[in-house]
């Protein structure tokens, strides 16, 4: 089977891979902001805490 | 365990089993409603609406399929094995379309009792294998007839 | 749940506690999305290049080990959510209101997934993207409960009064779940009945079967991994003023 063959998913490339694609980005997505708030919250604290300690 | 949480387990195990009879019993009432199409044999009863749009659901019987004109208009008989009812549909037919699949057709009876589709739409199978696999069980079917 | 011996309660009691759940999942999570993702790329490799294309579908079912896997993950994170919502509502346990609704949004992605992808599997097969019939009304039903779930916990400020609210309406919804799984053999759908689960031998070839059950333990950790980071940032967000919290800001950076 060649690269070409391969995207190509017997004519139904649209589908596969558009469904292939946004199930990627909401999981991707579902890792990293929950992550990214949190680095947040901890800066939030900690320079809230540095305040109050002076 | 202590008498508060018991008492709070027991609660909750009502509630759910309180939502599950609800819920039991409205399907039960919208049961009909709830069917997504009408089998061949319902048509034959007289089961489903005349004048009015309705789904019918069934086989394609193999042979079946036929092109009188020369545009679009496809005729096929439809069964599930006890009735079978003559549709007619004018259209493209989905790429699963074939003889001895599933189907789901919209339209309605005329007065000759032929169902006249608006949409056709595949319904596949729940098997799924290659197709060599398919060609060698089709082979040792034929093999074991006599 | 009456005779838990000793030491068996002292270990959940410790694992409840939020610093030791906060560091032991650090520690945890390297492991976990190593796995998931030896999981993932052999559960693709199988599914998309090596598994031949259907009989019938060609190459279009494929789909299958994206869509199928996500309605599985739906269901049963749902009931996650549920029970371990009802432990906290019977014993207030915080650790388990905190999972429930981390599960919530996790839960919701794979409901919005499975949908998707079934009717951008729907589409070229079955002839168009959606149909009102049992089984694609129930999982569209799951979604709303979901995202019910998350509406609710986001609107009541006090976070323990929140979670056991959205417990209530968790439990009250499993009512869902047996009407999803069995819509296919109640009603007439356009839908096709089960593949894996069907009681005499799954009618799916074992080279199709194998990637899509790899698929299927890798959303299991996937789930985990995703669920335990909004568990973290759920956690440091009531522990805020604790001093376990404290301690850890004035270590260097987490």
């Amino acid at each position: 089977m060649s690269l070409q063959e391969f995207f190509a998913m017997g004519g139904y490339a649209f589908y596969v891979w558009t469904a292939y694609g946004i199930c990627f980005v909401v999981l991707l997505a579902n890792i990293i902001l929950p992550i990214i708030q949190r680095k947040r919250l901890l800066r939030h604290l900690a320079l809230k805490q540095k305040r109050h300690n002076l | 365990m202590k008498p508060v949480r018991r008492q709070r387990l027991i609660l909750i195990a009502l509630m759910v089993v309180g939502a599950g009879l609800a819920a039991a019993f409205a399907l039960k009432s919208f049961n009909e409603n709830l069917m997504y199409f009408f089998s061949t044999t319902d048509v034959s009863a007289g089961k489903a609406p005349q004048d009015a749009l309705f789904r019918l659901g069934g086989m394609v019987v193999k042979g079946s399929v036929e092109r009188p004109g020369d545009g679009l208009m496809v005729r096929f008989k439809l069964t599930d094995f006890s009735k079978e009812v003559t549709v007619e549909y004018t259209g493209i037919l989905p790429d699963l379309f074939r003889e001895g699949q599933g189907i789901v057709a919209n339209g309605k009876l005329d007065g000759r009792g032929v169902f006249v589709a608006e949409e056709v739409l595949a319904k596949h199978d729940e098997n799924y294998m290659p197709p060599e696999v398919k060609a060698s069980l089709k082979a040792a079917a034929e093999q074991k007839k006599p | 749940m009456f005779l838990i011996p000793d030491p068996v309660g002292r270990f959940f009691h410790r694992m409840a506690s939020p610093p030791h759940f906060y560091a032991l999942t650090e520690k945890l999570m390297p492991w976990l999305v190593g796995i998931f993702l030896i999981l993932l790329a052999c559960g693709l490799y199988g599914g998309l290049y090596l598994a031949p294309p259907d009989y019938q579908q060609g190459d279009s079912y494929r789909i299958i080990y994206i869509h199928v896997p996500s309605a599985w993950m739906s269901l049963f994170i749902y009931i996650v959510m549920a029970v371990t919502g009802a432990i906290g509502l019977v014993w207030r346990i915080k650790l388990a209101e905190i999972v429930a609704i981390s599960s919530a949004s996790v839960g919701a992605s794979f409901t919005f997934i499975a949908l998707v992808t079934g009717s951008l599997w729907g589409k070229p097969m079955w002839g168009t993207w959606w149909v009102w019939d049992a089984r694609l009304t129930s999982e569209l039903v799951l979604l709303f409960l979901y995202l019910g779930v998350i509406g609710l916990y986001n609107a009541i400020d006090d976070k323990r009064t929140a979670s056991k609210a959205v417990a209530i309406l968790a439990l009250v919804g499993v009512v869902n779940i047996p009407i999803i799984h069995y819509s296919v053999e109640w009603w007439s759908t356009l839908h096709q009945g089960p593949t894996v689960t069907k009681m005499d031998k799954p009618s799916i070839h074992v080279t199709m079967l194998v990637p899509l059950l790899l698929m299927a333990v890798a959303f299991k950790f996937y789930y985990v991994i995703a669920m335990l980071q909004r568990a973290r940032l759920e956690l440091l967000q009531r522990e805020r003023t604790a001093n376990w919290v404290k301690k850890l800001l004035t270590e260097p950076t987490p």
